[in-house]
């Protein structure tokens, strides 16, 4: 027994007939929603020409990679976008699990003076809204360190963010001490504790933190954009705008570019998709 | 062996903390001080609260926090609402079905918000032959100007940042769900208690942590929205879609105006401030039923 009554026997069929009725409901929001998505990937299929609007077929009846050729060739930089997304996203998401791993360590399982202070900046420092920082942080990157259209500009800001800390923080304090203590006792310095236990029995956590973070930095648009004028410079998600003009755009080509960028993160998110669901429940629900 | 630990533990913290001050607290700090400046690339000049009295007298200002507090209390509770229907919908089915329906409503988030804003763009093309509009036409509702008018510019932008949050809010809840004991509900069907009365007595009551929570920070993003606004329709037209986030993006980086920016930016913070204060309380306290 549960929400749902439990028909049976003779009334099985009307539980038959409830969940046709709430597949029917939810198979049509699914394609409102899914549609967007639809639309993006049978568009880049489309013929590669500058359009200013109303041209649209939902079942084009020519498909084509004429788009695809298209984005490849619109810019000497089209594949370094890509690259550089990928650099971007890649190095971060690095960054992110070690250094959020040794940090979270420190906070979970070490006590050493100033461990609270330092904790409370992090809750504090999680809660400060980006438009505070973000002329701060491009006059700091762009004026004062001159590091505008490098790598180093967009990928220091994220270096390692309070929420990914926090998250390997939380999980942390619920291993075992005892484990810890007796590898300490074995002679087993901190690095070592955090690198062949710790971090191998976070496994399902880390991963979470590795596929959020990557998906988080492939998809970022702002700070990309700010920081990043120079067309070589630029990822992905920031080029995607290079196909669109005042009145008109490369409409095509730009769902191509936006679709290839997007592949990869469903190909992913289809191999670990588990992941990816519990990176969204994940301190969001309790117990 | 203490010290070494101790020691040990500074090292580990060292990077965050370094992020921390070069990339948070001395932006922050240099902001409220920009705030009272009037900022020029070589020496700034100190001009007190000048900033903010300027903002206070700028009506845009007003119309851009009241466009942001519209779309994030009509977006909120509809996407939660929406997304809390799917999810009753969805319980009955088998783990596999159920899976399967939270890939598809998560999917739109995994995509690229540029990539969707300008598919959404499209949709809404103003033209008679627009997506939209032809769908529309099929139940004789004249043609809009989706994102061209100031009628009907917010509410496009609404129903795009609806679905867009759906899927995060129906895994949510999902999970809130199957935390329910069903005990809850055998007790309730000895009662003779009918499907809403359930929903109403148990879930409703049972869930509400989660749904304060999803409240919380639906309307703490909300109230930082930029990236369509600015993607979308510029703020336009005639700034029915000009939102807090837009309005100190424009201040800063179209005007060179940083004093007033950042000016903005707290006072902004601060209202985010008043429901961040919420949260904190809420997570704080241990809700039990």
């Amino acid at each position: 027994m549960g929400l749902f009554k439990n028909y049976e026997g003779r009334y099985k069929y009307k539980r038959y007939l409830r969940n046709t009725c709430l597949a029917a409901v939810l198979l049509t929001l699914a394609v409102i929603t899914l549609f967007p998505l639809y639309y993006m990937v049978i568009s880049a299929f489309g013929p590669a020409v500058e359009t200013g609007g109303g041209s649209y077929t939902l079942f084009p009846k020519k498909i084509t990679l004429d788009s695809f050729r298209f984005f490849f060739s619109y810019s000497a930089y089209s594949l370094k976008w890509i690259w550089n997304s990928l650099v971007v996203a890649g190095i971060t998401t690095v960054s992110n699990v070690v250094f959020a791993s040794l940090a979270g360590y420190a906070f979970a399982k070490i006590r050493f003076p100033g461990c609270k202070f330092f904790f409370f900046l992090l809750l504090v420092a999680m809660m400060v809204p980006y438009q505070v920082t973000q002329v701060p942080l491009y006059i700091l990157i762009a004026n004062k360190m001159k590091l505008q259209n490098t790598y180093a500009a967009l990928i220091a800001p994220g270096m390692v963010t309070c929420y990914n800390v926090f998250l390997a923080k939380q999980f942390f304090a619920s291993l075992p001490t005892s484990i810890i203590e007796s590898a300490k006792i074995d002679g087993c310095n901190q690095p070592r504790i955090v690198w062949k236990i710790v971090m191998p029995l976070s496994k399902t956590i880390l991963s979470v933190m590795e596929i959020t973070t990557f998906l988080g930095n492939w998809n970022t648009f702002f700070w990309p954009f700010l920081i990043c004028n120079s067309e070589s410079m630029q990822t992905i998600q920031v080029a995607l705008k290079n196909f669109s003009f005042a009145n008109t755009s490369y409409f095509s080509p730009m769902m191509a570019g936006a679709t290839i960028s997007a592949l990869p993160m469903f190909i992913l998110f289809f191999c670990l998709q588990k992941y990816f669901l519990e990176g969204v429940t994940v301190g969001a629900v309790k117990g | 062996m203490k010290r070494k630990e101790t020691m040990w533990a500074y090292v580990f913290i060292m990077v965050p903390l370094c992020t921390f001050i070069l990339f948070t607290l001395y932006p922050v700090i240099s902001a409220v001080i920009t705030s009272f400046q009037k900022y020029k690339p070589l020496g700034a000049e100190w001009i007190g609260v000048q900033n903010y009295i300027k903002t206070f007298k700028n009506d845009l200002f007003y119309k851009a926090l009241i466009n942001t507090f519209v779309y994030s209390i009509i977006t909120v509770p509809v996407s939660m609402l929406l997304a809390f229907a799917i999810s009753i919908m969805i319980l009955p089915f088998t783990r596999r079905i159920q899976t399967g329906f939270k890939a598809v409503f998560y999917l739109p988030a995994i995509a690229s918000g540029v990539a969707l804003s300008f598919v959404w763009k499209w949709i809404y093309d103003p033209l008679p032959g627009g997506l939209l509009n032809s769908i529309l036409e099929v139940f004789h509702i004249p043609n809009q100007n989706w994102l061209g008018s100031s009628k009907t510019a917010m509410a496009s932008l609404i129903i795009m940042a609806v679905f867009g949050g759906l899927g995060q809010n129906v895994i949510i809840y999902i999970a809130a769900l199957l935390g329910i004991d069903s005990t809850y509900y055998e007790a309730a069907d000895m009662d003779g208690a009918t499907f809403m009365q359930k929903i109403r007595c148990i879930v409703w009551p049972l869930v509400k942590p989660t749904t304060v929570f999803l409240a919380i920070t639906g309307v703490i993003n909300g109230l930082q929205a930029f990236q369509n606004a600015y993607l979308m329709t510029g703020g336009g037209p005639d700034n029915a879609t000009t939102m807090a986030g837009l309005l100190i993006f424009n201040r800063a980086f179209t005007y060179f105006e940083y004093g007033e920016a950042c000016a903005q930016a707290l006072i902004l913070t601060a209202i985010i401030a008043v429901f961040a204060v919420f949260q904190f309380k809420i997570n704080a306290a241990d809700v039990e039923y």
